[in-house]
């Protein structure tokens, strides 16, 4: 499974035709946790709207082991912040997982022994399996962020990408993400976190993807989170309009 | 008949509004529904279907324009359907006044659900199934778009084309509405059923089935009050309606404002029982 490629080519986003990222080309393979690092403003939240289908593209392809974008939807996953969610929504964590297959699903096919056992296994994977009959204005940031990590799963996603996820969460909380999303990723998956603590970076990632406007670079924490590429991303101050 | 089926579309329709948190939006669209009903009295006099397709016209020309002017200014939408539909309201009591045809203002307002003619009951019974059926058959959709908008467009769903469709089934429900409680008091049915529900459940399929439930009793109770104390059938519809709602918001077993008062003594007994386990 961990064959599977995101591969972007040539992609550039603009917001009222003043682009915000220009001529991305990247290639990540299954089975990595990468870290989107660089400045405000620096596109990495424009990459993952981008990304997940939610922003038009100017120029540019997102493929994904040979679906085109049309295909992908649910195999990529957009993780949103957790206050676009409204928590009072008179749901338990069993259910607003099991809206994962309702991609799937559509409007008529009812829920099948397979679609249960996906369900279940995203529970499990998420350590979620006890609280699945809660209501969801019950749980803690942190087990609302796996909530929405298991949501994904149940969706069958290849690809996750998480908009600052670690953002507000507390010591425990963060570790205990951090170590499901370890977990998912060698269960193959992708997962792409928009991040802005460079000192945690190590013990987080295996890849980063330095972004400033442009791409500065992209590969294992060796190749590319060096002290000269941090300097790039940070020092250039990003293209924002405004005279300097 | 026609109002209990009245009584359940409303209903089942009231918790994908309440969910949305459209019911101000709802309230908005009632008011914007005059104008429309007044040009069509004047050209087709008080044809249900041209009443019909001029109140679903006066509606959708406030959402869309006010969704164009939002679009097109710093104004929120909020602020800009507002300001419009003040507007239509506005106008279409100025056309009312000097529209040819009598009509009686109060009988938009208020309804008579004894005036129903069969036309009417018609018009009716295939907005009902119209209704039930796009929720039945979207309902997946909806919820997703309800509860997570950012996702739900990620997956490729249409999330404006719903908004705007479940804003065009809240018209057809109101105009369905019209004859039997009034434009402004179906209000009372397309928001008030989810509201007491919402009070009451934590789960939304009970949500819609109950919402329609209550929708059905409320206006056939409200019916019976109506007949019995001889007042008109709209209030006394909402009035019924109305106290439900106030039960589930003092009574409500987990949600409800006694159960909050007497919350201290319960948590502490939950937490007794688990520091004995």
């Amino acid at each position: 499974m961990s064959n599977h490629r995101l591969i972007v080519k040539n992609l550039t986003v603009s917001y009222d035709r003043v682009p915000a990222l220009h001529h991305i080309d990247l290639e990540l393979s299954c089975g990595h946790c990468i870290g989107l690092l660089g400045p405000n403003g620096a596109g990495k939240t424009t990459l993952i709207r981008a990304l997940a289908n939610l922003i038009d593209k100017e120029s540019g392809s997102i493929e994904l082991k040979g679906h085109f974008e049309s295909k992908l939807s649910p195999r990529i996953s957009y993780l949103p912040q957790r206050s676009a969610v409204d928590w009072d929504f008179p749901i338990t964590v069993r259910g607003m997982v099991e809206m994962g297959r309702f991609p799937e699903l559509g409007a008529w096919k009812s829920f099948s022994a397979h679609d249960r056992s996906v369900v279940q296994e995203a529970l499990s994977v998420t350590k979620l399996l006890a609280l699945a009959d809660r209501q969801i204005n019950a749980l803690s940031g942190g087990q609302q962020q796996r909530a929405f990590l298991a949501r994904a799963w149940a969706q069958e996603a290849e690809v996750y990408l998480l908009d600052e996820p670690f953002a507000a969460l507390d010591a425990n909380a963060q570790s205990e993400l951090q170590v499901l999303l370890h977990e998912m990723v060698r269960l193959g998956k992708l997962i792409v976190v928009s991040h802005h603590d460079l000192k945690s970076v190590p013990e987080l990632f295996d890849r980063v993807i330095l972004l400033n406007g442009e791409l500065i670079a992209s590969g294992t924490l060796a190749e590319a989170f060096t002290s000269e590429n941090i300097a790039r991303t940070y020092s250039v101050p990003a293209f924002t309009g405004e005279p300097r | 008949m026609g109002c209990i089926l009245i009584g359940f579309t409303n209903g089942y329709l009231s918790t994908f509004i309440v969910l949305r948190r459209n019911a101000l939006l709802a309230d908005g669209l009632a008011h914007a529904l005059l104008p429309g009903l007044a040009v069509s009295a004047i050209f087709f006099g008080l044809n249900p279907f041209g009443l019909f397709l001029g109140a679903l016209l006066a509606a959708l020309l406030v959402v869309l324009g006010g969704k164009m002017i939002s679009h097109n200014s710093r104004l929120k939408d909020d602020t800009s359907i507002g300001a419009l539909y003040i507007f239509a309201f506005a106008l279409g009591i100025l056309l009312l006044k000097y529209s040819a045809v009598r009509i009686d203002l109060t009988h938009f307002l208020f309804g008579n659900v004894l005036g129903l003619s069969n036309m009417d009951l018609w018009l009716t019974y295939g907005i009902s199934f119209t209704i039930v059926l796009s929720l039945t058959v979207l309902q997946r959709h909806l919820l997703l778009v309800i509860f997570d908008p950012t996702v739900a467009r990620s997956l490729g769903i249409r999330v404006a084309w719903l908004d705007y469709l479940l804003i065009g089934l809240m018209v057809m429900a109101m105009i369905s509405s019209l004859q039997a409680v009034g434009v402004v008091l179906s209000l009372g049915l397309l928001i008030l059923p989810a509201a007491t529900l919402y009070l009451l459940s934590d789960s939304y399929p009970t949500m819609i089935w109950g919402g329609a439930l209550l929708g059905t009793t409320g206006a056939i109770l409200g019916l019976l009050v109506s007949y019995w104390i001889d007042v008109p059938s709209g209030p006394s519809i909402v009035m019924v309606l109305s106290f439900f709602f106030l039960l589930a918001y003092l009574f409500g077993p987990k949600y409800g404002l006694v159960r909050k008062i007497l919350k201290s003594s319960h948590l502490h007994e939950e937490s007794l029982r688990r520091w004995k386990k």
